[in-house]
């Protein structure tokens, strides 16, 4: 990890709420992995934002040299990162914390996103899908229009489904219902997810039960995103005892059975 | 063009500089970062007697130039800290400098006990902004009369240069200074957070977890600053300033202000490299100026 200039190469709205944001960033993408974030320096200078903002790596492009971000935006940070002009410098810092793991013998997984929480998991899919592990996706949105990455991850061979808050399929019982019929299939290696407290404790006790592996991406405000503060830490199940650890460090990816207060 | 000298002297202990980090705004984690002997001193986060937690989250806030937090001292216990802390700093020169925290009188002390024992600790700051369970939970550093006690008894528990980190929510800093001078401090450090609040109107719930923590950041330079001058006017010991330091600028208004060194905290969350980038800044002011050491800085306002 370190401290680097990167310079905006597209920074573009993809619908009304979310923009995609391309940087180059020499030797960032090979370092990277999929789960890991990059903490982004926003302003100009620190009395318009003080802190970075967390932002998970949506695509990690080591040819291009390049680096993708996907963001909501959504307050005065996200909108200061929203003004960027092709050509601007963007300070980042990174890749931080520990990314997903995909086991060598796991051949299906499955990958539960809500909003934005799947520009975190769509490195991961890209990776399986690369592997040839079969992925299906259920992605969860407000509405139709709000669903991003659909036929993204159907071209690269994904099994894709969408819900939304429209239809009320995005209820956590209506969700947890499609997640049990995909593992009465009985493929299944693991599970996944990002974006939804609800769908977290929901897709932890689907996985207990199946006695299957899951992993989580959480979000926690922080202030370093290194390490310093404890300003993230979150309560943890790990051997037995309740721990505090830090989402910026030891997470943002954390095995669902962990999770105590998702 | 020849390099000006940056050491300062706070009391027994030679800095190489008078930039380090503040209390809570750094760990062994920035090492990735920067070389960490560049830095004049090290002062680690707060540590206490047993394990503590710490609040319930949210433990931050943003506010216009400056950071809300209600961390809080979570904390191992001082005996990991010795076993597993410790280690990882024998492998640095610049000093080090932990800070402790306590409920009681005794209980600094006891821990200036177990720490004087520990070669690699060179000093020691004393975090007095922590509620005193003996006085109704009012913080030591709010009352001169019970900084001075508990400054007296880790005076007396330890021979490590002693560092009294002051409280900025009180009538007069300049006294609760004295008291720690009066005491046997080597230092005091000026200061701690402020107190502060944020609320989110959309649930009308405070943004804090605690409802209320400490603020930090650009916001709050100018008040400290006026502290500092306030209070290095009367005290002998060096004062070491902090609050809302981002640049070499701001450090030398606090070398000209009163203070002896400086620490920075909440900019390194922003630029981890920062203290590096401010130490190589005053070194250029300090050129550029015809300065031979920066210690001809202290207390230089024209006033
Ligand atoms: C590890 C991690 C990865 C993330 N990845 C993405 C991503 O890929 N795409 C995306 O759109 N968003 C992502 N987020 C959320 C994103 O960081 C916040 O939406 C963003 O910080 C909002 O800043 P703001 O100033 O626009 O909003 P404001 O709401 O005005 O922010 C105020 C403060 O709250 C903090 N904050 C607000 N919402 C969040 C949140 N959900 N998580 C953490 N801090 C928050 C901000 O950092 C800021 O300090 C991620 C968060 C984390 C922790
Ligand atoms: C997240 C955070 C944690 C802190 N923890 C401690 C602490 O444990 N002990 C202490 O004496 N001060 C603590 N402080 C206060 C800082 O050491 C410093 O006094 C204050 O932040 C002002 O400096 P700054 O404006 O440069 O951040 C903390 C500050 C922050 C922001
Ligand atoms: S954000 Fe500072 S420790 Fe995680």
């Amino acid at each position: 990890m370190r401290q680097a200039l990167g310079v905006v190469r597209r920074n573009e709205w993809v619908n009304g709420r979310y923009k995609h944001l391309t940087v180059y960033a020499p030797g960032l993408a090979q370092v990277s992995q999929a789960g890991q974030f990059f903490h982004l320096l926003c302003g100009a200078d620190v009395t318009s934002v003080l802190l970075r903002r967390p932002m998970s790596i949506y695509q990690m492009d080591p040819g291009r040299d390049e680096l993708h971000f996907l963001y909501h935006v959504k307050g005065e940070g996200t909108r200061l990162l929203a003004e960027k002009q092709v050509g601007h410098t963007l300070d980042l810092v990174g890749p931080l914390g520990h990314g997903f793991t995909l086991a060598a013998p796991w051949r299906h997984v499955l990958v539960v996103a809500r909003g934005v929480g799947m520009a975190t998991l769509a490195p991961l899919i890209a990776s399986a899908r690369q592997r040839d592990v079969a992925v299906d996706v259920i992605l969860s949105a407000r509405t139709a229009a709000d669903v991003l990455g659909e036929r993204e991850f159907q071209a690269i061979g994904a099994r894709v489904f969408t819900v939304t808050d429209a239809t009320g399929s995005s209820q956590p019982e209506a969700v947890r219902m499609r997640v049990e019929t995909l593992l009465g299939q009985g493929h299944t290696d693991a599970v996944y997810t990002c974006g939804s407290a609800r769908l977290t404790r929901m897709l932890g006790e689907v996985a207990n039960r199946w006695g299957l592996p899951g992993q989580v991406a959480l979000e926690e405000h922080m202030a370093c995103g290194i390490g310093m503060c404890q300003g993230c830490t979150r309560v943890f199940r790990r051997e037995g005892s309740a721990v505090h650890l830090r989402v910026c460090r030891e997470g943002p990816v954390f095995p669902l059975a962990e999770v105590m207060d998702a | 063009m020849t390099s000006a000298d940056l050491s300062v002297q706070i009391g027994q202990l030679s800095l190489r500089n008078p930039v380090m980090p503040a209390s809570g705004t750094f760990s062994e984690d920035l090492a990735e970062f920067i070389p960490l002997n560049e830095l004049g001193a090290l002062v680690t986060k707060s540590i206490t007697l047993d394990v503590r937690e710490g609040n319930p989250g949210p433990r931050l806030a943003e506010t216009a130039a400056g950071l809300l937090n209600a961390i809080g001292i979570p904390s191992k216990g001082v005996a990991q800290f010795i076993a597993e802390t410790l280690p990882f700093y024998r492998n640095f020169t610049a000093p080090l400098v932990p800070s402790i925290s306590g409920d009681t009188a005794a209980e600094f002390a006891r821990l200036a006990v177990l720490l004087s024992s520990e070669p690699v600790v060179r000093g020691l700051e004393v975090n007095i902004s922590c509620p005193n369970l003996e006085d109704d939970g009012k913080s030591f550093a709010m009352d001169p009369v019970q900084t001075y006690r508990v400054l007296r008894q880790v005076r007396q528990a330890t021979r490590l240069p002693v560092w009294a980190k002051l409280s900025p929510n009180v009538q007069s800093i300049a006294e609760v200074a004295l008291a720690a001078q009066e005491a046997g401090a080597d230092a005091v450090v000026v200061a701690n957070t402020l107190l502060g609040m944020a609320i989110d109107v959309e649930t009308r719930r405070p943004k804090l977890g605690n409802v209320t923590g400490g603020l930090s950041g650009p916001a709050v330079k100018p008040i400290i600053l006026r502290m500092v001058h306030q209070v290095a006017k009367v005290v002998r010991i060096p004062v070491i300033g902090v609050g809302g330091i981002r640049s070499a600028e701001d450090v030398l208004e606090y070398l000209m202000a009163g203070a002896t060194a400086v620490q920075v905290g909440t900019y390194n969350f922003v630029h981890p490299q920062g203290m590096v980038e401010v130490i190589a800044g005053l070194q250029k002011y300090l050129q550029r100026h015809g300065y031979a050491s920066v210690r001809e800085l202290i207390g230089s306002v024209i006033t």
